[in-house]
């Protein structure tokens, strides 16, 4: 009974997280008196410099939000200036919108279950350690990831910030004899997809559960991506949507000292957006094979309004996810016609713009004030780490109290245990930042212990160490 | 067995202000990564690995911008333990996109994000690596390429200099015989003054390249701007455009007279 008293547990730099975080607990006892998500990750100011910018730049500029979602910040700050336009796009450029998004999904889901999750489960400390025992599954990872970037080449000339999207569509849209090729590619992928979701279905989880809101996009009758209307899943069952105009005055940002990131509340709640959300919102609209993979993952069925609240099992969603965006994929590249045009004009209109769409980790919201001069008056982004930031925190507490509960943690075991509990939820830290350092405080009983090589116990927030 | 152990080359990766992006670009060198990691032990690489070996580092790629006052110092104990530091893309090679602050008034931008300003611990400037310490070598883009990236990190492996052109992004169009959107559409565009290594993509799809990957060996800004003043861009829009991803490299070039060497 090394650990009774009190302590502090800080990780100092978070690993296997996309951006600069931290962690930080205070344990008294068998309570965890605080847990923070510290991010650190310095401001970079996207708001203020896309003032005076015009209309046609913020595609182009907030991509640099995030290297491994650029396309959702390119496809919610389109949908956003269009509606702010009065423009709509012709379908056939919506569904090459969302096949360039199906290579986002593929390849950021792909990223985060074999290189940034799944040495989690088996124990090791990266893909590159998986792979001396585990080469051949590693290699389908890889293989998967490639496919979804194949897409985004092919679709937006290449995989990290794409150059080919622009408000009202596409620069220039593919003929149907350069999307054969990627259908072969993509046929393969299928075969690696359904292998992930065995591959995953087989790993042990550990008992946890979320209880935040779930908050997602929903447009019945397809599982909604590039559109959709924002829904919400309450604890008890209810679903209650609202208009994505309505977005501000339902989901506020507040600033806390430890974070360079703003932390969300969805009508003074914690929410939880992402994989989880999606699948209990819109899991009834996945495809046949997505289906069959969801059952077979035993998420239960999504027809029947399966929910899955345990984070670390987020992991087989996502792995449901990738069969789906292959599936999708796949159908849109099959029924493809180019467009007549590749765009429509976007003449700007003076007024205000909301777009949300579904980005890998959660519902990502722009909104852009136009002036009349078609010059960007004012910006919001509203992220979905920043959202989920407080649900994040929530399931930090409680899984290391859980594990307190069950008997003495040494402090090596609490802070793997709480990095995953972070990692579950695939944060992006860099697009947080307006947005992670871990630190168990355990009182002034016992001194601070630095738990990581690269950790200072010292550290005031909101100044973490490296 | 007894296969004598040779000790690996170490590999650090580490980020300042940035997307993510650059790092995400050794990641998704899928078919050469973990042929990778049998050349080199990777010691340090956050995103990818919760094992952080201490240095000395043989070869540290840094992602980002200089733009607190902690990256300052951090910065130089990094260089102080790397044999070759390296700077992948635009904000750690030329500052990125938030150098836009280095034009306007920080405290304005704290104030328009953050509600409590005073949480937020942040330099008036962006400012790339070169600034604080020596770089053996600055690698483009926003992000960068693929292919260069794997150039840059074989050649310090085998110890000769990374091959790498500093022409114009023109001569990767004639390359790929991408008609020029300038002369046939009247198209703004970058590219005869943007250091090339993306290979042409933006004029390939039909528009005009915007710059990513900062200004090029010959650049001579005072010939083209009035070119696209002519293609009709007004006084303010010639300045955003070169104001973007690499602002003040642009602006540096801009009042250049004599080509750059």
């Amino acid at each position: 009974m090394t650990h009774r008293g009190s302590r502090v547990l800080h990780v100092g730099s978070l690993s296997r997280v996309e951006g600069e975080g931290a962690l930080h607990l205070k344990v008294r006892g068998r309570r965890v008196t605080r847990a923070q998500l510290q991010i650190y990750e310095p401001p970079r100011f996207f708001e203020a410099f896309l003032r005076g910018r015009a209309h046609t730049e913020p595609p182009d500029i907030t991509a640099r939000v995030c290297g491994i979602c650029p396309v959702a910040y390119q496809m919610s700050a389109c949908a956003a200036i269009e509606d702010a336009c009065g423009i709509t796009v012709h379908p056939q450029v919506q569904e090459l919108r969302r096949l360039l998004y199906c290579g986002e999904w593929i390849e950021s889901q792909a990223l985060h279950i074999y290189l940034l999750h799944a040495p989690d489960f088996l124990g090791r400390d990266s893909a590159i350690d998986l792979a001396r025992t585990h080469r051949a599954e590693v290699e389908r990872g890889l293989r998967l990831k490639q496919s979804g970037n194949a897409v985004m080449e092919l679709i937006g000339g290449r995989a990290i910030h794409p150059v080919n999207v622009r408000l009202g569509g596409f620069h220039r849209a593919p003929t149907r004899a350069e999307l054969a090729p990627l259908a072969e590619q993509l046929r393969r992928a299928a075969d690696d997809a359904w292998q992930t979701v065995r591959w995953v279905a087989g790993f042990d989880f550990p008992d946890a559960e979320v209880d935040a809101d779930f908050l997602a996009l929903a447009a019945p009758g397809t599982y909604a991506i590039e559109r959709g209307t924002p829904a919400v899943l309450r604890p008890d069952g209810r679903i209650e949507t609202f208009p994505v105009y309505d977005f501000l005055s339902r989901v506020r940002e507040e600033q806390v000292p430890h974070s360079t990131a703003l932390h969300a509340r969805l009508d003074g709640r914690r929410h939880l957006t992402g994989s989880l959300a999606r699948f209990a919102i819109s899991g009834r609209w996945l495809s046949r094979t997505a289906v069959q993979a969801a059952r077979e993952a035993g998420l239960g069925d999504p027809c029947a309004g399966a929910v899955c609240r345990n984070p670390f099992r987020s992991i087989l969603v996502r792995a449901v996810e990738i069969v789906y965006a292959i599936d999708e994929a796949l159908r849109i590249t099959a029924n493809y016609e180019p467009p007549e045009h590749p765009y429509v004009e976007v003449p700007p209109v003076a007024g205000t713009g909301h777009g949300a769409t579904e980005a890998p980790r959660g519902l990502l919201y722009h909104r852009y004030l136009l002036d009349s001069a078609g010059l960007v008056a004012d910006a919001r982004l509203v992220p979905p780490t920043a959202q989920n930031q407080g649900a994040i925190e929530e399931d930090l507490r409680r899984i290391a109290e859980r594990a307190l509960a069950q008997g003495d943690v040494g402090d090596e075991e609490l802070r793997v245990l709480a990095e995953r509990a972070i990692r579950n939820h695939d944060p992006c830290i860099s697009c947080s930042t307006h947005f992670l350092d871990l630190t168990v405080d355990r009182g002034a009983a016992t001194p601070a212990v630095p738990v990581d090589p690269g950790a200072d116990s010292s550290a005031t927030p909101g100044q973490a160490p490296r | 067995m007894n296969t004598p152990q040779r000790a690996l080359p170490k590999l650090a990766v580490v980020k300042l202000a940035s997307c993510d992006g650059c790092q995400l670009t050794l990641l998704n060198c899928e078919d050469e990564l973990l042929a990778l990691a049998g050349q080199v032990e990777i010691a340090h690489f956050l995103e990818a690995s919760s094992v952080v070996r201490p240095g000395p580092y043989d070869l540290t790629l840094v992602e980002g911008s200089v733009t607190t006052a902690d990256d300052a110092l951090r910065i130089r104990r990094i260089r102080a333990e790397s044999r070759h530091l390296v700077t992948i893309g635009a904000c750690a090679t030329a500052g990125g996109i938030q150098a836009l602050r280095n034009f306007a008034d920080v405290d304005e931008f704290r104030r328009t994000v953050y509600a409590r300003p005073d949480y937020i611990d942040t330099l008036a400037t962006s400012t790339p690596v070169s600034a604080h310490v020596d770089v053996d070598f600055e690698l483009r883009g926003c992000p960068i390429d693929r292919g260069q990236l794997l150039e840059v990190i074989t050649a310090y492996l085998a110890g000769r200099k990374p091959d790498i052109p500093d022409h114009s992004v023109c001569f990767d169009c004639k390359r790929r015989r991408t008609v020029c959107v300038t002369v046939a559409h009247g198209t703004p565009c970058l590219g005869p003054v943007t250091h090339a290594g993306c290979g042409a993509i933006c004029p390939a799809y039909g528009r005009g390249c915007y710059g990513c990957f900062g200004p090029g060996r010959s650049a001579n800004l005072p010939a083209l701007i009035p070119l696209l003043r002519r293609d009709g861009m007004d006084e303010a829009a010639v300045e955003r455009f070169l104001r973007t991803f690499n602002a003040a490299a642009f602006d540096e070039a801009a009042f250049d007279e004599e080509p750059r060497s």
